[in-house]
């Protein structure tokens, strides 16, 4: 993992005193909440209906054991004892004080963390796949390039205040997608041309919000060493022709779309004519040394452990069936990975306590080298648990509520926090989420109903991905009363596609009826192999809307 | 113009005039006894005129093109950049291509709705005199201007990323 140096440090600790200075001149009347506004944004701070929100960037979703500790500590002494994960693999909490963000990220700092472009018009944190560096297929690790990605985007003094919001995510695997790479502005996948030298496909131009988007390809092949002076040129002609008369016309995509993707194409290869030889072109030294972060951990030379595990698994049904769900396979011998689900019905998707963050620190140091990742489906991941040890793993996170065997089904529900808490929303969430997961909580059923993706979120704004749920469900306010209108057929990995909407929406209590209605269609119209992305592929929207508008 | 800062934060006093675009059908209104910075397209408009003056500079707006002046910029005694809201990120490209890419060596000046937690970007992006916006406190400019030691990338201030720093 990524560790500070002096350079690092000194940012950061500057960081923090220039948020200080500017929370100050903001308390003093000195800073109009207009031209605040801005700025603590581009802190991860909002004002929201309750109280500030603060999102804490975890960077590509890597964290220590020494940062959750410090993150819950920061959750005891600063806000109500939890904190979120977010669909952008960041935390936030929901009770700071103003006054208080200021030291919150100092203390942040002392563990090498920020606040920094979590939010505001800028270029926000990048994020990848959860199974980095442990996935046997991957073309090469995508964290360095992520953490160059980083240091290359954080305070970039052209690009502070771009015409709106600003994602890149990075995969690294030809055969799955878990980064959602082509609903970004940029979605950089990993390749190696026909010589065998590394580089990037480059996506530009996807995204959610109001208008959905799957990100057309400018580049098909960018050479590793070009990836920074190529991101400035694709941004710096982002943020000359980008529109800034209409918010909601104002991502890239609409430019991308405006100028086709041929015709944008063309203005970024002229823009980086310029630049390509500029110092900005990474060295070949540089990239060995942000290489070197992301090393493998001391693992053990051990075989897979095939027998124990058959037997545990026939003696304990229970844990056969979180073996299957939620633990990965790893490219070690003897090794695999562990997604801890953040779903347990009753708890708000991606809700961790105080409590709780410590006992996963307690975990990865036991058993995962001190190290998790944060996931876009807001659950955390062990990526190199021994199999030895996976029962005993298993048996700890029962009583945490991490043990729900319930990884990518329908219950393991993508939520963002909605009308509980964002000022912006819509609806609220939470409770829409919760009412489909009592509604099914037979896990042999959601087993049998295979891989589903239900998104719920609270507004257009999408933070809970809805256009790209198997089942997409989507807050909307009708004459100040909570409506909830869903799609269906979205994708987020290498088959991106948006979902459709089914028709007119649905009020709240309606809702676990409706995605009961949806699944029975499934199950009728399936053949025996088919998930229900395949079926409603097979059989378009007609037959579910039939059922459920009866 | 009012109180002028510098990169260095220090605050001092000159007389350049920005002139607005003239109306439909209305004349550029360029002072007779002060020096005056006028719109680029105009200035090129009226190049036999204009050029080599030290008393007419140009103003560009957030959504002019500096390639306008690709080539001629060493003729421009100051050139200034209009940030119509403080919001509008236009100009930290405008300054750097009219520093990086056509060479322009002499005063680039921040003007319109100029604010303090700005002057550090825009003094990365290659400008080097701003004009703050009259209700800001001025006396504040200096440490706004060194909030940072250091930055992560090049821009006009440094060719040298940090990356390649650290490597030396």
């Amino acid at each position: 993992m990524y560790v500070y140096d002096e350079h690092d440090r000194q940012i950061a600790a500057e960081r923090v005193d220039q948020f200080r200075d500017q929370t100050e001149r903001a308390l003093a009347g000195e800073l109009a909440e207009e031209e605040f506004l801005p700025l603590r944004l581009q802190n991860g701070l909002y004002v929201q209906r309750l109280a500030p929100m603060l999102r804490i960037c975890v960077p590509y979703g890597m964290l220590r054991s020494d940062q959750l500790r410090r993150l819950a500590r920061i959750t005891r002494d600063y806000d109500k004892g939890y904190a979120h994960f977010t669909t952008r693999t960041n935390i936030q909490l929901n009770w700071p004080n103003l006054e208080d963000v200021p030291d919150i990220l100092a203390e942040l700092a002392e563990v090498e963390m920020h606040a920094n472009q979590t939010s505001g018009n800028c270029i926000r944190n990048t994020t990848t796949d959860q199974f980095s560096g442990v996935q046997a297929d991957e073309i090469a690790d995508p964290r360095p390039y992520c953490e160059i990605i980083r240091q290359w985007s954080t305070f970039h003094p052209e690009f502070a205040f771009l015409p709106r919001k600003f994602k890149v995510a990075v995969n690294a695997s030809e055969k799955t997608d878990r980064a959602a790479i082509q609903v970004h502005d940029i979605g950089l996948q990993l390749v190696r041309n026909d010589q065998g030298e590394l580089g990037f496909r480059v996506h530009v131009g996807g995204g959610l919000g109001r208008t959905p988007m799957v990100a057309p390809v400018i580049r098909e092949f960018l050479p590793e060493l070009d990836l920074l002076t190529y991101l400035e040129a694709v941004l710096r002609v982002y943020n000359r022709y980008g529109r800034r008369d209409n918010k909601f016309k104002a991502r890239i995509k609409i430019l991308v779309k405006a100028l086709t993707p041929e015709g944008f194409a063309e203005k970024v290869e002229a823009e980086w004519e310029h630049i390509r030889t500029s110092p900005t072109r990474l060295t070949p030294d540089a990239v060995r040394k942000f290489q070197g972060y992301f090393t493998e951990p001391a693992y053990q030379a051990l075989n897979d452990a095939t027998d124990v595990l058959g037997k545990q698994r026939f003696e304990n049904r229970e844990f056969d069936k979180w073996l299957t769900q939620n633990v990965s396979e790893h490219k070690k011998p003897g090794y695999a990975g562990v997604t801890l689900t953040l779903k347990k019905t009753g708890t708000p998707p991606g809700d961790v306590t105080d409590h709780q963050l410590e006992q996963i620190a307690d975990l990865a140091d036991q058993y995962s080298f001190g190290e998790v990742r944060a996931t876009h489906e807001q659950n955390v991941v062990l990526a190199d648990v021994r199999q030895d040890q996976l029962f005993e793993l298993w048996q700890r996170l029962i009583p945490l509520g991490f043990a729900t065997a319930n990884l990518g089904t329908l219950t393991d529900v993508i939520c963002c926090p909605g009308g509980d808490f964002c000022a912006l929303a819509n609806a609220k969430s939470i409770p829409v989420a919760e009412a489909i997961q009592r509604r099914f909580d037979d896990l042999d059923y959601l087993y049998d109903l295979g891989p589903i993706d239900l998104n719920i979120s609270g507004c257009m704004n999408a933070c809970g991905h809805h256009h790209v749920g198997t089942i997409g469900v989507l807050g909307v306010d009708k004459k100040g009363e909570e409506f909830y209108q869903v799609s269906l057929g979205g994708d987020s990995h290498h088959n991106a596609t948006i979902g459709k909407i089914l028709g007119p929406s649905f009020a709240r209590d309606q809702m676990p009826e409706v995605i009961a209605k949806l699944i029975d269609v499934y199950v009728d119209k399936r053949t025996e192999e088919e998930t229900f992305l395949d079926t409603y592929r097979r059989v378009g929207l007609e037959p579910f809307k039939e059922r459920v508008y009866a | 113009m009012p109180d002028v800062i510098a990169a260095d934060g220090t605050v001092r006093n000159d007389n350049w005039v920005l002139v607005a675009r003239p109306a439909e059908g209305e004349s550029l209104a360029i002072p007779a006894d002060q020096p005056a910075l006028i719109p680029a397209d105009l200035w090129l408009a009226g190049h036999e005129h204009y050029a080599g003056r030290d008393d007419i500079g140009v103003w560009f707006d957030s959504h002019d093109e500096p390639e306008l002046l690709a080539g001629k910029v060493d003729e421009l005694p100051l050139i200034a950049v209009n940030f119509p809201r403080f919001v509008d990120g236009r100009g930290y490209s405008i300054a750097r291509l009219l520093r990086e890419r056509f060479g322009y060596a002499g005063e680039l000046r921040a003007v319109g709705d100029v604010l303090l937690d700005q002057l550090q970007f825009m003094k990365r992006c290659g400008f080097d005199s701003y004009v703050l916006r009259a209700d800001k406190d001025i006396s504040k400019a200096a440490r706004c201007l060194n909030f940072f030691s250091q930055g992560y990338q090049a821009a006009s201030d440094t060719d040298q990323p940090l990356f390649r720093r650290r490597a030396s």
